[in-house]
């Protein structure tokens, strides 16, 4: 790729940004959830493109829930420092360094501006000596994600003393009596799937598909780890992220001068750019939505909002697409079930008849042993826009 | 999800509010109930923030820790809990039945009535679990050496709400049930299942204020903030609002931590503890509030026919583990050893093919859901004609033909059930064929059969006679309802004794021990100088 290419994309990015605004950077949680979701061009140019998405969601007037507690955030920091104390010599255990009592080279990686930091880390990773341990605290990771650059910054690296590299995830969610909560375990792996990705950009094949996870023990404060495969979450996170659109290509699609600025009066921090306009501009870019960015994406809400009313059935679950083939809308759905509209060849159509004769029988039915006739689903769908927005 | 649930997802998006996904109540409520509403403090595994308990509405216990990193503090709190629950435990004790003895079993008893506990999600039944685990082990003002005695009903507290935790995973089971789970149960909203576990969301939809749609009433649950930024209804817990934590909570607390480094004024500290307690029951009372509110609309669904049978299991395992405390067995063990762990899931199986019958057989609707998944199916008897089984003794074995508008998935030979009214266990029946209806000249109809045609052998329930017993073979025009799944499922063959159990199963119990003798008990948690907790 060009020169002029990556700086005419750059621009373009900073134009869709705002100028003036400081790009937000891309950070692991974000890439994770970008590629469990990698059919959103929305999130895709958005994250890209460094666009503050919870600002945007305040404007739109459908803020986001989600957020760091400020307990959860010391706890989180305390611990992480309890960690890498005296020279990370817990850490180091941890690790299975043979000799704890050795101290681990730990290099200064500090440097003015990302990019600094991570030609700091790339230097520190080939400089490492073998035969004895390096630690990188924080170091700064490049990764080429769409076409542009997202900068990942692990809690840790190790470099052991056979050359190979680990990734250090500290978490503050406790290992108790051996297990730790699923969910959070599953999310600390496709993030640290995310680091491994950036280290094989370093230099294929060196750091190593398992990752160490730091927690509390029990209920005390004392770190204990494990090691968690992440192959599955590496190939998943790897495959989904060369899926992702080429972020150029989305970008050239949005009509001539569109953008998510906010345009912050002179105090910096309140905006002045309309809900409808800004709502425009969000909705010239295609999103996918499923309940679950509820959880992972600050826009979820505005992009509830618009599934709802297009009558999408993923707005229900995105599994539901499977068993109902080209059924895309709730309309569509009731009227096949009901025997309005659909083909009754087609499997999904003639389940969902079959399925509405028998609830409604049911309904209708008296209930064993009781007399209490059961409430009935009133009808009158609301208007709704056509299958065209439900892909 | 059921293609079932699917459309009954559609209906309540067409409709504005929650469709039935049951007709009938398939988890026993008790009268009085114990509501808990736990609240945690975000990253602080096992310190709890506060709960509201109680059996009565209008008089939640308010249990707050003003600074959850206090060890004290929280001591005091697991004591309020224990002070609130026990009591209720023990007052179900001593109320016994005598239940007689069978062919299995000794004559036994059992308590008449066990107490439930009911919180609002699934998240908080975890942590009523976690609670149990972190309070079991510790050591109390009893033990002399103990380096942080916690006041002494509180290890029994925590085995109790482990006891409570662990049953909960029994499916069907209602000693602790989670709100959410209850309501989804029986009733479809127009979101998904993530968005049901929002209790306000799941409400709204269920029972929007008036002149509002589910939707626009979920929503407001989910995002409407008052002025101060607060949501107006908070999470269900046990998680907060990190927008409360961060913008009101931790400066009341660090007000609170201000007044005790201070010393001095007590009317100060008492004044600074007042304002959290107050902060942390205003993001508690409309969960407590919702949760009840849930209680009424399922009290006003019947209570399926099975559900008392469910529910006795229930107070058998209460009344299991009131012998355990009262034999002085140790606390529950960190992890299960190996047997115990197979034990549990053998039951859990068994409960699994229990509930689903039973729930199939006390509400049409669910039955509908079987009877389109094939494991079902109804109709109409065309004919009946009489055979009889070959042998010394010939014995009836007519054969029903029926004619279904459902698709039963089953091979020729695989066994049938149909519940006789009046009869104690269901006729037991095989599927000899399925075939699709066709015109009486022989031709298919066009665009698929609208029936299919069943014939099934009756093999039982017909009486010891060549003649079967009044009533136990229906005739044709009657309408029959088949289930290819058992009504009363029974777990599978008993779990070999602990001698006999492979080395790879745990393994037959060391030479050195003798027989009877309980594995050693868990050690307390340690405690380090440097952890809070």
């Amino acid at each position: 790729m060009s020169t002029t290419h990556h700086h005419s994309l750059r621009k373009r990015l900073a134009d869709l940004r705002g100028p003036g605004t400081a790009p937000r950077p891309l950070d692991a949680r974000a890439l994770a959830a970008l590629a469990a979701n990698p059919g959103c061009r929305r999130r895709a140019l958005m994250d890209a493109a460094g666009v503050d998405k919870g600002a945007v969601a305040e404007v739109l007037g459908a803020p986001a829930r989600f957020g760091q507690s400020r307990f959860a955030f010391s706890r989180g920091h305390a611990f992480e420092a309890r960690v890498k104390r005296d020279g990370c010599a817990e850490l180091l255990r941890l690790l299975g360094a043979a000799d704890p009592g050795v101290p681990a080279e730990v290099p200064d990686l500090a440097a003015p501006g990302p990019e600094g930091r991570a030609a700091r880390t790339r230097l520190a990773l080939a400089e490492a000596p073998a035969g004895s341990w390096t630690l990188l605290d924080h170091p700064l990771l490049a990764l080429e994600v769409a076409g542009s650059l997202a900068y990942l910054e692990p809690d840790a690296v190790a470099v052991a003393p056979d050359g190979r590299w680990t990734v250090v995830e500290i978490k503050s969610f406790p290992i108790l009596d051996g297990g730790a909560d699923a969910q959070k375990v599953g999310a600390a792996a496709r993030q640290a799937a995310v680091y491994v990705l950036a280290l094989d950009a370093v230099e294929p094949g060196r750091a190593r598909p398992d990752v160490l996870l730091v927690c509390p023990r029990d209920f005390s404060n004392l770190p204990t780890a494990e090691w968690v495969d992440v192959r599955k979450q590496l190939a998943v996170t790897g495959r989904q992220l060369t899926r992702l659109t080429r972020i150029e290509d989305i970008a050239a699609t949005l009509p001539e001068g569109t953008t998510f600025d906010l345009r912050y009066a002179a105090d910096g921090s309140t905006p002045t750019r309309s809900r409808i306009e800004l709502s425009q501009a969000v909705d010239a870019v295609p999103a996918a939505y499923a309940p679950e960015c509820l959880s992972t994406c600050e826009l979820a809400f505005h992009c509830r909002d618009r599934s709802r009313a297009d009558g999408c059935v993923e707005s229900l679950g995105r599994g539901l697409r499977g068993e109902l083939g080209t059924l895309t809308t709730v309309d569509a759905v009731l009227s096949a079930a009901h025997g309005e509209a659909g083909d009754p060849a087609d499997p999904a159509v003639a389940a969902l008849r079959r399925a509405a004769a028998l609830r409604a029988e049911a309904l209708a039915a008296p209930v064993p042993g009781a007399g209490v006739p059961a409430q009935q689903a009133g009808e009158g769908a609301g208007e709704r826009a056509g299958d065209a927005a439900c892909r | 999800m059921s293609l079932m649930n699917t459309l009954a997802r559609a209906e309540a998006v067409a409709a504005g509010r929650a469709v039935p996904a049951a007709t009938v109540r398939h988890r026993h409520l008790a009268e009085r109930p114990l509501v808990l509403v736990p609240l945690t403090t975000a990253g602080e595994a096992g310190a709890p923030l506060g709960a509201m308990v109680g059996t009565d509405r209008d008089a939640p216990v308010l249990l707050v820790v003003p600074q959850p990193l206090d060890r004290e503090l929280r001591f005091g709190f697991f004591a309020g809990l224990a002070a609130a629950v026990l009591p209720l435990m023990a007052a179900y004790e001593d109320d016994v039945e005598v239940e007689p003895a069978t062919r299995n079993r000794e004559e036994s008893e059992v308590c008449a009535d066990a107490p439930q506990i009911v919180v609002p999600n699934s998240a908080a039944l975890e942590y009523v679990r976690l609670l149990g685990r972190s309070t079991r082990f510790l050591r109390t003002v009893e033990d002399p050496d103990a380096p942080h005695p916690v006041p002494v009903p509180v290890p029994l507290l925590g085995r109790w709400l482990t006891h409570y935790g662990e049953r909960a995973r029994t499916p069907g089971s209602a000693l602790l049930v989670a709100m959410t789970e209850l309501l989804t149960r029986h009733w479809a909203t127009g979101q998904s299942s993530m968005e049901d576990q929002h209790l306000g969301a799941l409400l709204g939809w269920i029972d929007p204020p008036p002149g509002l749609d589910g939707a626009v009433a979920a929503e407001r649950a989910q995002t409407d903030r008052a002025p101060d930024g607060l949501l107006l209804s908070p999470p269900a817990g046990p998680a907060t609002d990190p927008l409360f934590d961060n913008r009101v909570l931790a400066p009341a607390m660090a007000r609170y931590d201000a007044a005790r480094t201070d010393g001095a004024d007590a009317a100060e500290v008492a004044a600074a503890e007042a304002d959290v307690r107050r902060l942390v029951g205003s993001q508690l009372r409309p969960t407590w509030d919702d949760v009840w509110h849930g209680l009424d609309l399922l009290r006003a669904l019947p209570e399926g026919a099975r559900v008392a049978d469910r529910w006795k299991r229930d107070r058998w395992s209460f009344t299991g583990h009131r012998d355990r405390l009262r034999a002085g067995e140790p606390p529950q063990p960190k992890r299960d050893g190996a047997v115990a762990a197979a034990q549990k899931l053998a039951g859990r199986e068994t409960a699994q093919a229990r509930v689903s019958a039973q729930e199939a057989l006390d509400d049409p609707l669910t039955m509908a859901v079987r009877r389109l998944a094939g494991e079902a199916f109804a109709g109409e008897v065309t004919g009946v004609e009489m055979t009889y089984s070959e042998g010394r003794r010939p014995m009836p074995r007519p054969l029903l033909t029926v004619r279904t508008p459902d698709l039963p998935q089953a091979e020729p030979g695989t066994k049938a059930y149909r519940a006789v009214p009046g009869a104690k266990s269901a006729q037991s029946a095989e599927i000899v064929s399925v075939a699709p209806e066709v015109r009486s000249d022989g031709t298919p109809y066009d665009g698929g059969p609208a029936a299919h045609l069943v014939v099934v052998r009756l093999t039982g329930g017909m009486g010891s006679g060549r003649v079967p017993k009044e009533g136990s073979v229906p005739e044709a025009g009657a309408r029959v309802d088949f289930t290819l799944f058992e009504h009363d499922p029974r777990g599978g063959p008993g779990l070999p004794e602990p001698e006999q159990t492979p080395w790879t199963h745990g393994g037959p119990p060391d030479a050195g021990v003798p027989p009877g003798t309980p594995p050693p008990a868990d050690a307390p948690d340690p405690v380090t100088a440097e952890d809070y907790l």
